[in-house]
């Protein structure tokens, strides 16, 4: 059953994960100078990532305002495909202003978790999945904020491979278990190496490279391994509880 | 930046996180028929998770060795279908000792 209690037991990792993240954004926003109520306010209103340290150096290097639209679409763009992507997975009985609520809290992390659950997503495991993850999040900003530079480099420097180790924790077992799957994977990587070398599409950014490298690699999955209408292409998520 | 201006870009931030995010979950409720866009959308978190994690994660730490190592663990324990919490704290155990070591041999 996907209850409040199994969602926010499933944001568990990822508040963790993000504790360490929100930690480096607030020292980092302090190191370059913004008020402290700033990286605050903008953890609690944007909740998200990139965007945010793109934002401390939007903030600190005086940029225009179109140049903060431009720059945070960009980078936020790929949500939009998520969302869709999302938008399929959630339970009829959710009503619009749900969804609105519930869009707040799509980030990287949660999506990727929400993803391996094979029924269809509740607004109650939404709501704890997504408030216990908002809950890390803030948390670990005040944090930076207010002890700057407590956590030895050393510790920090290890926990920069966190929420990375999430993602391959989501998408391999999957890919173990569906051809089609692995095939995806790697030619995304494969795609997202080149790309990140190749002088022209470098300068993209890394918001569009992944958009690309997702829909590309997406793109042929679906022209050659078509699924059938219901199945979530990775039939083996629930191996997961096995090991609780 | 004055105070109101930075009130004002996290304002517009916050906007612009929140829309696109918001927009196709509000308006697109039905299920999509059509095989391909279906199939496509079930692969298209696995492609997207793939692009993002590869080639970032081997200069997520303080050297590209310990983000080989760090990467290394996660394959082979997500691979034993390990849960992200152990995945996790055991990458960054690695990339710690790790760097522990090339620190020892004056690498770090």
């Amino acid at each position: 059953m996907l209850t409040f209690r199994k969602g926010f037991k499933d944001g568990l990792p990822i508040a963790l994960g993000y504790i360490s993240v929100s930690f480096a954004f607030g020292m980092l926003a302090v190191e370059k100078g913004l008020p402290l109520w700033s990286p605050i306010l903008l953890s609690i209103s944007n909740f998200t990532g990139t965007g945010q340290f793109a934002g401390i150096d939007l903030i600190s290097s005086n940029a225009g305002l179109y140049e903060v639209i431009f720059t945070i679409l960009v980078i936020n763009i790929r949500y939009m495909l998520m969302s869709l992507s999302l938008s399929q997975r959630l339970d009829k009985d959710i009503s619009v202003l749900q969804r609105m609520v519930i869009s707040f809290g799509n980030t990287d992390e949660i999506f990727g978790v929400c993803i391996r659950q094979k029924e269809p997503l509740t607004m109650r495991y939404m709501m704890g999945i997504i408030l216990c993850s908002y809950s890390g999040w803030n948390a670990g900003t005040v944090l930076g904020v207010l002890v700057s530079s407590a956590l030895p480099v050393m510790i920090r420097t290890a926990l920069g491979i966190a929420l990375y180790a999430m993602f391959i924790a989501i998408i391999i077992p999957p890919a173990r278990d569906s051809k089609p799957v692995m095939k995806v994977v790697l030619l995304s990587v494969l795609l997202s190496c080149i790309f990140r070398f190749v002088p022209v599409i470098q300068r993209l950014g890394s918001g569009w490279i992944i958009i690309i490298c997702g829909v590309i690699s997406a793109g042929l999955g679906a022209y050659f391994f078509p699924l059938a209408l219901g199945d979530t292409g990775a039939d083996a998520q629930d191996d997961r509880e096995a090991h609780k | 930046m004055s105070t109101q201006k930075i009130i004002l870009v996290i304002v517009i931030m916050a906007l612009c996180t929140y829309l696109p995010r918001m927009l196709p979950l509000a308006l697109f409720r039905k299920k999509i028929k059509n095989q391909y866009i279906s199939s496509l959308l079930c692969y298209l978190p696995y492609g997207i998770l793939a692009a993002m994690v590869f080639p970032d994660i081997f200069s997520s730490t303080a050297s590209v060795i310990s983000g080989i190592t760090g990467t290394a663990v996660a394959l082979v324990l997500a691979y034993k279908r390990r849960g992200l919490l152990p995945v996790a704290v055991s990458a960054c155990a690695a990339v710690f000792i790790t760097e522990r070591i090339l620190a020892l041999m004056g690498i770090l």
